[in-house]
């Protein structure tokens, strides 16, 4: 009867109630959630949002942050803004085509060492030491120096190289469960190895996968604009915020500080609140860290709470 | 141990040859056009004898089948030492390297201490301060390192202090054997910027192990003793919270290496990182191999340091 009860209280789907928690217990992740947002929302409105077009040449060059130009414009006469609205779209196909490429090649290739094992395993994770121990940034600039600068070659690269390196984690997981009751019985069963990977294995490595995912976006949108910069990623005349950062505004930087200075801090905020939000959602994911004496006190700060005392663990170990 | 170290030998052996497979694989992918473009590039700049396209193939070993092209280059490495000709001046690339080592190393070295400066004294108050004040000034901090990009903090740096101050930072190099204390200057705020990069994730880190290791029964032991503070944080805690922490300088140090390319390019310092990017946009790709190379051997023995010090860090430890 209780148990009826608790089911018949779930109103919402699971998504929602996520939602719903993450108001209430982590507002930094909500804070995240809404840069995310934002983000979002000038990416896909960026037509409408921007001022003025996107290589539109304005008669006012290296114009000061005024009113008309609300972050100045560059040495072309176009409008900071605008371009960084623009941008938006950049980072955002970035940020997920590239994490979706690493997931993917994550999660079939540490999958797949991990189930087979025995040789298979133990040349994949050589191979994958050998990535590792490759500067991801170097090896990146000499391959798009190879195949030539561009928005996909940069996403299939960076989506690559770092779902490589991301291997190591899904193996270590699933090497965890097939140790399992139910994987042996369900290959007592006869299940076919598909059913298994499909049915078994993925849905019980789905959360970690989420995880990975969402600390991978803000990742990928700082190696896509680390590349750009340094002339090796989104090709100019596109806005991306790395590159917006490098050549004229960095010959212009004394000059024209703006130039060198919004398309930084917009990096930053949309990085931070990706990454506030990630930690969110592990948090909320993670069983283990739920409640008890976690990352965020727990037991201790309600403890703490109840006895209006100072939080720092030693007065609680009194 | 010793079992432990002859295996851990033994494994970096096919990660080496995965290691140069990668390099090799990855220069031998230059399409013919660019050679092409190498050749008028370097004509460009006035007659040039000795580059053609089949001298160029010829030092990238190109103009012989693919095994023995990679048979050769690593037989030459392991045999000879040799690291192959410039392209572009025809001189030894190891004569570069050598010439530019000191001051990747010297940066790289600096922003590991300063990484490690700032997220242990700060990763420790954190945790000892849970949920005060203090705790979130420190984690806001910490994600601010994670966020803010290190080349846009770097321009920051060097735009900002100009503007109001006047002040650039020194352009020539200055060797430490002339003037230590100009040189460190020269050093510093590159170091300081690429160190904080790091810094972020090392905080988090060690303030989510001094916060476990606080709960462990040793330390409420010591507590119930009446030991001071100062004693149950650096005798007790610290050195246990400090396993993971080593763990993790193990991985940041590709990051750092990734991050020392862009610091030299922004501060115009002379190292490795600039001598690559330089490499790469003269195509200069035998530079280029041997960089991708070298630094990749150096990692996979780092890693295996760090992969050893774990035993000696930390006694429970036992290697089978």
């Amino acid at each position: 009867m209780a148990l009826e009860k608790i089911a018949t209280k779930r109103k919402h789907s699971k998504l929602i109630e996520l939602a719903i928690r993450m108001w209430k217990e982590k507002p930094l992740g909500t804070i995240g959630a809404v840069i995310i947002l934002i983000l979002l929302i000038t990416a896909i409105f960026a037509p409408l949002l921007a001022p003025y077009g996107l290589n539109e040449m304005l008669p006012d060059a290296l114009h000061a942050p005024s009113a008309k130009y609300l972050l100045g414009t560059d040495n072309l006469g176009r409008d900071i803004l605008s371009r960084i609205i623009w941008g938006a779209r950049i980072s955002v196909t970035v940020g997920l085509v590239a994490t979706l490429i690493s997931t993917t090649t994550s999660t079939i290739m540490g999958v797949l060492s991990a189930y087979i094992g025995g040789t298979v395993d133990l040349i994949m994770q050589r191979f994958v030491d050998a990535v590792l121990c490759i500067p991801s940034l170097i090896i990146l600039i000499v391959i798009i120096s190879i195949i030539g600068p561009g928005l996909w070659q940069v996403i299939i690269c960076l989506g690559v190289a770092n779902g490589i390196a991301g291997t190591r984690m899904i193996r270590s997981l699933v090497i965890g469960i097939k140790e399992n009751m139910y994987m042996q019985s369900a290959v007592a069963l006869g299940s076919p190895t598909r059913k298994i990977l499909l049915q078994h294995v993925l849905p019980n490595i789905m959360a970690p996968i989420i995880i990975l995912f969402s600390m991978s976006v803000p990742s990928m949108i700082l190696s896509e604009s680390t590349l750009s910069f340094l002339g090796y990623g989104v090709p100019p005349p596109t806005p991306s915020w790395g590159g917006m950062l490098s050549g004229s505004a960095r010959t212009y930087m004394f000059k024209a500080p703006w130039m060198a200075f919004w398309p930084g801090l917009a990096l930053s905020i949309i990085v931070y609140g990706i990454n506030m939000f990630g930690d969110a959602v592990r948090d909320l994911l993670d069983p283990r860290l739920r409640g008890g004496v976690g990352r965020y006190g727990g037991q201790i700060k309600r403890k703490n709470a109840l006895t209006k005392k100072s939080s720092a663990p030693e007065q609680s170990i009194k | 141990m010793r079992a432990y170290i002859i295996r851990r030998l033994l494994l970096t052996i096919p990660t080496v040859f995965f290691v140069s497979l990668i390099v090799f694989i990855t220069i031998r992918s230059i399409p013919g056009s660019i050679i092409d473009i190498m050749v008028s590039n370097y004509s460009a700049y006035g007659p040039v004898a000795h580059l053609d396209k089949s001298s160029i193939e010829h030092e990238l070993g190109f103009d012989v089948p693919m095994y023995l092209q990679f048979g050769r280059w690593i037989g030459r490495i392991i045999v000879h030492g040799d690291l192959g000709n410039s392209l572009w001046k025809g001189t030894p690339v190891i004569d570069d390297i050598k010439a530019r080592f000191p001051v990747t190393a010297e940066l790289g070295i600096l922003a590991l201490i300063v990484t490690q400066v700032i997220a242990i004294p700060i990763g420790v108050y954190s945790a000892l301060r849970q949920d005060t004040w203090g705790d979130y000034i420190g984690r806001t901090f910490a994600i601010f390192c994670i966020a803010v990009p290190g080349f846009w903090l770097a321009t920051l740096v060097i735009v900002y202090p100009s503007i109001w101050w006047n002040y650039t930072p020194s352009i020539t190099l200055i060797p430490f054997a002339q003037d230590p204390i100009g040189n460190l200057k020269m050093f510093i705020v590159p170091a300081i910027v690429l160190g904080m990069s790091g810094a972020g994730g090392n905080m988090r880190i060690t303030r989510t192990m001094m916060l476990e290791v606080l709960r462990q029964d040793y330390v409420r032991t010591a507590w119930a003793k009446g030991l001071k503070e100062r004693i149950v944080v650096m005798r007790h805690c610290l050195k246990n919270a400090l396993i993971p922490v080593v763990t993790m300088i193990g991985y940041q140090i590709p990051v750092i290496v990734g991050g020392d390319v862009i610091m030299e390019n922004i501060f115009s310092l002379p190292g490795l990182g600039r001598l690559l990017i330089d490499s790469v946009t003269n195509r200069d790709y035998a530079i280029v191999t041997a960089l991708l190379f070298l630094t990749a051997i150096v990692l996979v023995f780092i890693n295996l340091l760090v992969d050893m010090s774990y035993g000696l860090l930390d006694p429970r430890v036992h290697y089978k």
